[in-house]
């Protein structure tokens, strides 16, 4: 027994310009289900950041339904039942790791005991536990955005939204932060949803890959991606890793992606 | 070793300009009450201690006074600005503008509206001279947010109350810094400047007009000494507390 986490119905969304409008998204029509890591694949300018920020309400669909936790996702954002990682760590300049951490759980006015409690928790869950003192500036990118992550999940939300959050990193941290991310998901069975432009990283991630075509952004097709959970090192060494890369990558190549 | 690094080249320089100063005035022969040696300087420093000192704190008072007062219109200025568009928008060329003029010319009507002796009619051209740079720094700082950090604030469904606390304010506070450094130098310039056009009989601007008017430049030279200290004084306070409070900015990072 499922439920549907985010629910897309015909969503649309144009941007109007100076002299022409944009089309970014048509019709989208998806259905993500609670515990799923879903990954939103597709060449720049398609449009799968925009269709993340109308999930989170940072940007209001031209048409079409859009229900996130069951909700209206204006409703969703004030009950916080998401966080959010953008590609940038976003993180306060002002305020040392265990601060932002603790970011989101001020806004909510949380006790400070319970702040501080709650912070430490995620601090370790990144695996950050020495650098709670530390400013933002004094950890390399990978750590900084791995404290996003912790900030985004400090609220235990039902639904986490990462848009390219590794895109920023060198191809090793980016490896890296995949293990961490799998890790952190299987503890906390939080939903995902994940935009990238990399085909491996959406494979090893994810439990679905919606692949969609250049813009106007359309789903050019779903991959169910079948490879054994717990994912791990060896994963990407898996003779089905490498079918269901060319399964996406032809998925692509149909949407007329070269 | 880096302290003597840091400090002994600007310590070298400034005791070379005060010989060369000295042997100048000494070798050309030019008359002590055009330019004073240093030397005549530090000893009239030391007999007129008493009262250039006591007229350099009346000073100080009326710097600090307008000091404050024009930080904190500022500062509340700056607020209602970037809370409300229409406010910006109507004002902020106006205050841009303001902000050119040389407000110190107030000096002889403020004589006027509170009485020539009155510290008020000091710090109140003080307070306009500050406000300005304070105000429209702030301005800036409070709205110089990245776009980024406010969707952050906005995913995580923060008040406005909430953004202007939490990211608005600590982002404003350098700027705030940046301008207070600038309002510092101001704020003695003006207590000063205005007390040229008459003052308290107390005062370091009277001190040093009257002193040069009656050609006594030795003692006009201490007490553009004190001023000079004072200046670097307050600078230093100013300095102080922005390592305190904002060790963050990457011009403080160790």
């Amino acid at each position: 027994m499922t439920t549907t986490m985010v629910g897309l119905n015909g969503v649309g969304k144009t941007f109007k310009g100076r002299n022409a409008d944009t089309t970014a998204l048509i019709a989208i029509d998806l259905a993500i289900e609670e515990g799923e890591f879903v990954s939103l694949l597709g060449p720049s300018g398609c449009g799968k950041s925009t269709l993340l920020r109308i999930i989170g309400d940072l940007t209001p669909p031209t048409s079409g339904e859009v229900t996130v936790n069951g909700k209206a996702p204006e409703q969703a954002r004030r009950d916080r039942d998401y966080g959010m990682v953008f590609q940038q760590a976003t993180l306060l300049d002002w305020r040392r790791v265990l601060k932002n951490i603790a970011l989101p759980l001020e806004v909510m006015n949380l006790p400070s005991a319970e702040r501080d409690r709650r912070a430490r928790e995620m601090l370790e869950l990144v695996e950050l536990g020495e650098f709670g003192d530390h400013y933002p500036w004094q950890l390399s990118g990978g750590m900084q955005q791995r404290v996003a992550i912790a900030r985004a999940l400090a609220l235990q939300p039902a639904l986490l939204l990462m848009d390219e959050p590794f895109g920023a990193l060198d191809e090793m941290t980016r490896e890296r932060m995949q293990m961490e991310l799998m890790r952190i998901w299987q503890q906390t069975h939080t939903t995902v949803v994940f935009v990238t432009h990399s085909i491996p990283e959406a494979v090893f991630l994810s439990t679905r890959v919606v692949v969609m075509s250049p813009r106007p952004g359309t789903v050019a097709g779903i991959v169910d991606i079948d490879l054994p959970q717990p994912r791990e090192f060896e994963t990407r060494e898996h003779p089905r890793f490498f079918v269901k890369l060319n399964e996406v990558r032809e998925t692509l190549r149909g949407a007329g992606v070269d | 070793m880096t302290r003597l690094k840091k400090w002994g080249p600007p310590t070298l320089v400034f005791l070379a300009v005060l010989a060369a100063w000295e042997i100048w005035v000494r070798a050309s022969g030019i008359q002590g009450f055009l330019l004073p040696p240093p030397s005549e300087v530090v000893t009239t420093l030391r007999q007129e201690w008493s009262v250039v000192w006591a007229a350099g704190f009346f000073t100080l008072r009326e710097a600090l006074g307008g000091l404050i007062g024009g930080t904190v219109l500022g500062v509340l200025a700056a607020f209602t600005a970037s809370r409300w568009i229409v406010i910006r928008e109507g004002v902020m060329p106006f205050y841009v503008a303001m902000g050119a003029a040389p407000i110190v010319a107030l000096a002889p009507i403020t004589n006027q509206w509170f009485g020539i002796t009155n510290p008020a009619s000091k710090m109140t051209v003080v307070a306009v001279m500050v406000f300005f740079p304070v105000m429209i720094n702030m301005t800036r700082g409070l709205g110089d947010v990245g776009n980024d950090k406010l969707e952050l604030m906005r995913s995580m469904a923060a008040s406005e109350g909430g953004t202007l606390r939490k990211v608005r304010l600590p982002n404003a506070l350098p700027y705030l810094f940046s301008a207070l450094k600038v309002a510092v130098v101001l704020s003695l310039i003006g207590a000063i400047v205005a007390e040229y056009f008459g003052g308290s009989r107390d005062a370091l601007g009277v001190y040093i007009s009257q002193q040069a008017g009656l050609t006594r430049m030795a003692e006009a030279w201490s007490g553009i000494v004190v001023a000079t200290a004072l200046g670097a004084a307050l600078q230093l306070l100013i300095v102080l507390a922005e390592r305190l409070l904002i060790p963050w900015h990457p011009s403080l990072r160790g």
